[in-house]
């Protein structure tokens, strides 16, 4: 099946990710964790762009920069330097932003996702490397705003910013790219994609190869979907309506679902960038080999990896390797117990019960899983006992063998199984003639009396097994 | 040339109020200083690579180590406008 693209919907992204697994920003040695702490706490005469300040930059965030760039198949660039982004807003204190332009430190790339109709190569245009702005906070609402407060502890930090091309066909799609591109970062432990404004969104979308609309201010990859399906329908609709598309950016307001012109007048033009007269360009291309041996094994190579390794279904190697906490989780419950078993508990019960709780995978130990699998596949429990078992704990917490006493899940013995179905048949003589009737569903009823007597120890399957033999004779 | 249109686009993305007078004032003393920077122009760079840096060095980085920060109250020094730890501007956008 082709995926037709009715609309000629084209969408390229533009995600920032900010480097919060640094100890300091990229210029100045002000620490990065400021999440819980009061405003303008962290900052200094370089992150306050005070006279005289000088600016230097943080080796590790060059090295993260490439890493990420090696991950996503770019290429490092020879030379780069850093350029200054002039602008008067005053979420920078120093009236433009240091960022890169004309050589990023990662060129063309691409990343593989799964698309609307099958795997899909999507390419990247650059990632290159910048200053992170402070927050502002609008004393009301933006359009009725009565004030701004500034917080300049986020400003300074590094951001990486990776732009796509218009590749991507479909809000879907955008969601797949930003999955992907979250489960590559992870796996490069180069950032907490959990802590607030860790990856935000800026969205370029046009449809019938028309003018392309930039939307900002996208604060989740659930934001970013809707974002998208908003928009196209509105450029749809204007486009129906006999208006025209132009060359725009609007404001996704979150609350309302809705975007919104911005008016702003400002063009690439008028950023006047320059070189930054303070920082001395970089060449690093040649550390390249040195960070490629750093690079750890990526989703897609592990992903592979599973499927040849543990002998398991493509479906449940991709469930199992897109989060590098999963994976790793299952690597060490299928050095335990059969990573067949494994593969079936943890991609398909086990993490569907953690989202069903909006927990993930850190809440539940290696030991236990192995543990509720071994009694399932040794046959001391059944399969929804062991199911029964992962929710426990979830809701309660416990250990699989004081949960499976107290609530007496233990299959029981064969004998009182065979004990029960001979009851089950002398005190329903009128079930037992239906049956032979050939009126099966007496057997249903046959099987809940023997369930009845186990008080639901037994196997259904088994019963049912022992019955009908048992009747056969 | 550099025009009072300019002059005053110029003044707004700098957010500076750029009254009819003074457009024009600036547009002439911007001609000339561009006039004089024009003699540059007689030198020929055509396989020369650009500048971007005057000193010849490169690669000059920091380490990824925490030094302290300013107290809040040396931060907010500089302004009167405050509130609750954070600067305070006037209604954006």
């Amino acid at each position: 099946m082709v995926y037709e693209n009715p609309d000629g919907v084209r969408i390229g992204l533009e995600v920032h990710v900010q480097l919060n697994k640094l100890n300091t920003k990229l210029f100045c040695g002000c620490s990065t964790k400021y999440h819980d702490s009061e405003p303008n706490t962290h900052v200094c005469p370089v992150c306050l762009g005070l006279p005289g300040s000088l600016p230097v930059i943080n080796e590790k965030a060059v090295e993260y920069a490439m890493k990420i760039g090696l991950a996503l198949n770019c290429s490092i660039v020879e030379q780069t330097q850093f350029h200054r982004k002039n602008y008067y807003y005053p979420d920078l204190p120093k009236g433009f932003q240091t960022t890169q332009y004309d050589f990023p430190i990662a060129g063309e790339g691409k990343i593989v996702i799964e698309g609307e109709d099958g795997e899909r190569v999507i390419g990247i245009t650059r990632a290159h490397m910048e200053e992170d702005p402070g927050r502002l906070q609008h004393m009301g609402s933006i359009d009725k705003s009565k004030g701004t407060l500034i917080n300049y502890n986020r400003s300074g930090m590094t951001l990486i910013e990776i732009v796509s091309e218009p590749d991507m066909r479909s809000p879907k799609e955008a969601r797949r790219y930003l999955d992907k591109l979250r489960s590559i970062l992870d796996y490069l432990d180069v950032f907490d994609g959990d802590l607030e404004g860790a990856m935000r969104v800026d969205a370029n979308v046009s449809v019938f190869m028309g003018e392309r609309v930039e939307v900002k201010n996208i604060s989740s990859f659930k934001g970013a979907e809707r974002a998208l399906l908003y928009e196209i329908m509105r450029q749809k609709n204007h486009i129906r309506r006999g208006g025209e598309i132009t060359l725009e950016t609007r404001h996704f307001d979150e609350a309302r679902g809705v975007t919104l012109s911005m008016r702003t007048k400002e063009t690439e033009n008028d950023y006047r960038y320059f070189p930054e007269p303070d920082l001395v360009p970089l060449r690093v291309a040649d550390r390249v080999p040195e960070i490629l041996k750093t690079l750890p094994e990526l989703p897609d190579a592990k992903r592979a990896r599973f499927v040849k390794e543990y002998d398991i279904i493509d479906m449940h190697a991709r469930a199992l390797t897109t989060e590098i906490k999963v994976a790793n989780f299952y690597e060490d419950v299928a050095a335990k117990v059969d990573p067949k078993a494994a593969a079936v508990w943890v991609a398909d019960i086990l993490k569907g019960e953690l989202n069903y709780r909006d927990l993930n995978i850190d809440a539940f130990n290696v030991g236990d899983i192995a543990e509720i699998i071994t009694l399932v596949t040794e046959e001391k429990i059944t399969e929804s006992s062991g199911v029964e078992i992962i929710r426990t704990i979830l809701d309660n917490g416990g250990k699989p063998q004081d949960i499976v006493k107290e609530k007496g899940l233990l299959k029981v013995e064969d004998d009182i199984v065979a004990k029960a179905v001979e009851e089950a048949i002398a005190e329903n003589p009128e079930a037992v003639a239906d049956f032979h009737a050939g009126k099966e569903k007496s057997m249903n009823f046959l099987v809940g009396k023997v369930m009845q007597k186990t008080k639901g120890r037994a196997d259904a399957r088994e019963a049912r097994e022992k019955l009908i033999a048992k009747l056969s004779e | 040339m550099i025009t009072k249109e300019e002059v005053e686009h110029v003044g707004w993305l700098a957010r500076i109020e750029i009254d009819e007078k003074e457009s024009d004032a600036y547009a002439q003393k911007l001609n000339s200083v561009l006039d004089y920077f024009e003699q540059l122009d007689e030198v020929d760079t055509e396989n020369v690579p650009p500048t971007y840096h005057v000193a010849d060095i490169m690669n000059v980085f920091r380490e990824d180590v925490v030094k302290p920060s300013m107290p809040q109250e040396d931060v907010l020094s500089n302004t009167e406008n405050k509130q609750e730890g954070n600067f305070k501007a006037p209604r954006i956008m």
